[in-house]
């Protein structure tokens, strides 16, 4: 068991509570600083994919997770982020630049697409995110001139002041920096004041509002820092996958994208990349299954989305805070070991709260 | 007489779309949740329609009533096995599950070796059928998408007015707690309407089968019914089917009149249009609560 003696108010907030998460966050950035030097290319690119789909992650987890506002449509910021990124690529910007600005044009329309959350809550929500998202592919097919329409458009390297990052490690560097950045800045935002307005508006709208809490600008701005995030991880996605076509960026993405901000555990920072890891992982992980199944079933090709359906529906039952989730309980278990209970972590039963009345 | 023409395809299509929407409604009317398996339940029922009549060669109307009581069937385990036990936890997971349901539902028809991949033609006896009427040329699979929205229609409006099921259904959708405590079973009413919301997919399976093919993605025509149920009100029976009407109509005329590409997005942008003006719906119920 540790206490943490607190002396001072700012350990309140401090990211790190106490010695030892600084100790274990550091051997973690350290090990993520080598991992060229410990991993080969394949297992680099797939760590690279980790964190650029834990950069969209994040921002889904701000949304969903923290504001309790959830998007099935995501993947259009992600497919704006991206196009974006290559548009002004093959147009010689700077990759900072090109970035900030695949950010902010996908903030725009996330803020675009906040406008109804304004009105509409629950499902109707849902739905509009889902009807976004398909107008937003539609247009990156029709709208040939700039995104190459379903031919595709290729993408160069990540360049920047004549520095130019052509090999795998470099671009993972790049990626590294971007994820390690967004995390703190998400990490500084959920501790501010609007964040703290973005956890109550999840818990009860009419209490956040009796408390002087804006609804409507809080929610679009959760939508703006949402869909920059994911802005962002769609640019690091372009210069990762080289090679974008509009059916990147459809309906099985973002639910893809919701699927693992749910096994990663809803309402966690650390969740977003534990889902990113299981996203990238889990496929890898049935390709080595594979050759221990009879043919019929190892070589059939819904085996990845019968696992996926069956791993969200086993994480939704029985581990509804996802794999985080599952990671705080064997961590209590070792802090208090012998003296765990089973039911410490028992989900309190709750009525359903009526989305009819509003 | 070609504006006719589309309008008939329009209405049949529309039809397909308030039958799904129905679906969705059932379960939202019930249990506050939406069903994002609904497009799947589809898909499946038209697979075990197709499996009844080819590999087990069952009559077309034998096939037709068994497949429609396995899908009810499924839908009262599925409730059972997957929605129950977390009733009472936020929608939102209760939506995954759903997503679940259909990643499961359509990995394990394509698993289906030989089967899942391919695209099948469902042999109903009025395949390729045409009625002429003057200059105009009706498929017969249009007609009967139409003829057997209106009966389901019919039955369903009669199970709701008339049956002590259906009143009590009426009643939980009202009020959960207070239906509890007049002596209703609740949780059972729920499974009876998830078996019914999956039986009703079924039937649009089997209608669409005909009109397009039997294959394992053709579940995400559900996701255009979403606009459906919104557009009518997203609690409200007849409005699903309306809402689905309207869908159908609009996507078929700006399928013609408008430039290409615009059909594919219609149905969302009439529902985003909808959710700023109107957003309970054409018959949507607006409650408000009192705090």
């Amino acid at each position: 068991m540790r206490f943490v003696f607190k002396t001072r108010y700012d350990q309140d907030i401090d990211l790190a509570k106490h010695a030892g998460h600084r100790f274990w966050y550091a051997l973690l950035l350290v090990a993520l600083v080598a991992a060229p030097w410990w991993l080969e290319s394949y297992g680099l690119a797939q760590l690279t994919f980790i964190l650029i789909y834990g950069v969209v992650g994040l921002g889904l987890m701000v949304l969903a997770g923290y504001t309790g506002l959830f998007s099935i449509g995501h993947a259009a910021f992600l497919g704006v982020g991206a196009y974006t990124q290559a548009v002004l690529a093959s147009h010689g910007w700077p990759f900072p630049l090109s970035l900030a600005v695949a950010g902010l044009l996908s903030a725009a329309v996330g803020a675009v697409v906040g406008l109804p959350a304004l009105r509409v809550k629950g499902i109707y929500l849902g739905i509009a995110t889902l009807a976004f998202g398909f107008i937003v592919e539609e247009v990156l097919a029709r709208w040939e001139s700039v995104t190459g329409g379903n031919a595709g458009k290729s993408v160069g390297s990540v360049q920047m002041f004549g520095w130019t990052a052509d090999t795998g490690e470099k671009f993972y560097f790049v990626c590294l920096v971007v994820a390690v950045l967004s995390t703190l800045a998400v990490l500084n935002l959920l501790r501010s004041p609007t964040g703290r307005a973005f956890v109550a508006i999840r818990d009860s709208e009419i209490s956040a509002q009796s408390m002087g809490i804006h609804l409507a600008r809080y929610k679009t701005l959760s939508f703006a820092i949402s869909a920059a995030l994911a802005g962002i991880g769609g640019a690091l996605y372009a210069h990762m996958i080289r090679f974008l076509s509009p059916d990147q960026f459809n309906i099985v993405q973002s639910i893809d994208l919701l699927l693992m901000v749910v096994i990663g555990g809803l309402g966690s920072v650390h969740g977003a990349f534990f889902g990113a890891a299981f996203l990238i992982g889990m496929p890898q992980l049935i390709s080595e299954v594979k050759e221990w199944l009879p043919d019929a079933i190892g070589q059939a090709p819904g085996l990845k989305s019968f696992v996926y359906g069956i791993v969200l529906i086993a994480f939704v039952l029985f581990e509804p805070l996802g794999l985080y989730g599952r990671w705080l309980k064997v961590r209590t278990w070792f802090q208090l070991f012998p003296f765990y209970r089973r039911g410490l972590f028992k989900r309190q039963k709750a009525f359903q709260k009526s989305d009819r009345l509003k | 007489m070609q504006l006719l023409q589309l309008i008939i395809s329009g209405i049949a299509q529309g039809c397909i779309y308030g039958l799904i929407a129905l679906g969705f409604v059932l379960i939202y009317k019930a249990t506050e949740t939406v069903s994002f398996a609904q497009g799947d339940l589809m898909m499946l029922g038209a697979f075990l329609g197709l499996a009844l009549m080819t590999a087990l060669s069952f009559p077309f109307w034998l096939a037709v009533i068994a497949s429609i009581a396995a899908m009810g069937a499924f839908g009262m385990a599925a409730e059972r096995v997957t929605i129950r036990p977390i009733l009472g936890q936020p929608a939102f997971s209760i939506v995954m599950l759903t997503f679940g349901i259909g990643y499961v539902a359509r990995g394990a028809i394509t698993m289906i070796p030989g089967i899942g991949t391919e695209t099948h033609v469902l042999p109903v006896p009025y395949k390729d059928a045409v009625l002429q009427f003057g200059g105009l040329v009706v498929n017969i699979e249009q007609l009967a998408v139409i003829g057997a929205t209106a009966v389901l229609c019919g039955l369903l409006f009669a199970l709701f007015r008339y049956s002590k099921v259906g009143i009590a259904m009426q009643a939980s959708s009202q009020n959960q707690l207070a239906a509890y405590y007049m002596g209703i079973p609740v949780q059972k009413l729920n499974g009876l309407v998830w078996g019914l919301a999956a039986a009703v997919a079924a039937v649009a399976g089997l209608l669409l089968a005909p009109i397009t093919f039997v294959h394992a993605n053709m579940g995400f025509i559900g996701l255009k019914a979403f606009p459906a149920a919104v557009v009518g009100g997203f609690g409200s029976l007849p409005g699903a089917i309306v809402g689905g009407l309207v869908i159908g109509l609009v996507e078929a005329l700006s399928g013609f009149y408008l430039p290409e590409g615009f059909k594919d997005v219609a149905a969302y942008v009439v529902v985003l249009v909808m959710l700023m003006v109107k957003p309970n719906g054409l018959f949507g119920e607006n409650l408000r609560k009192k705090v």
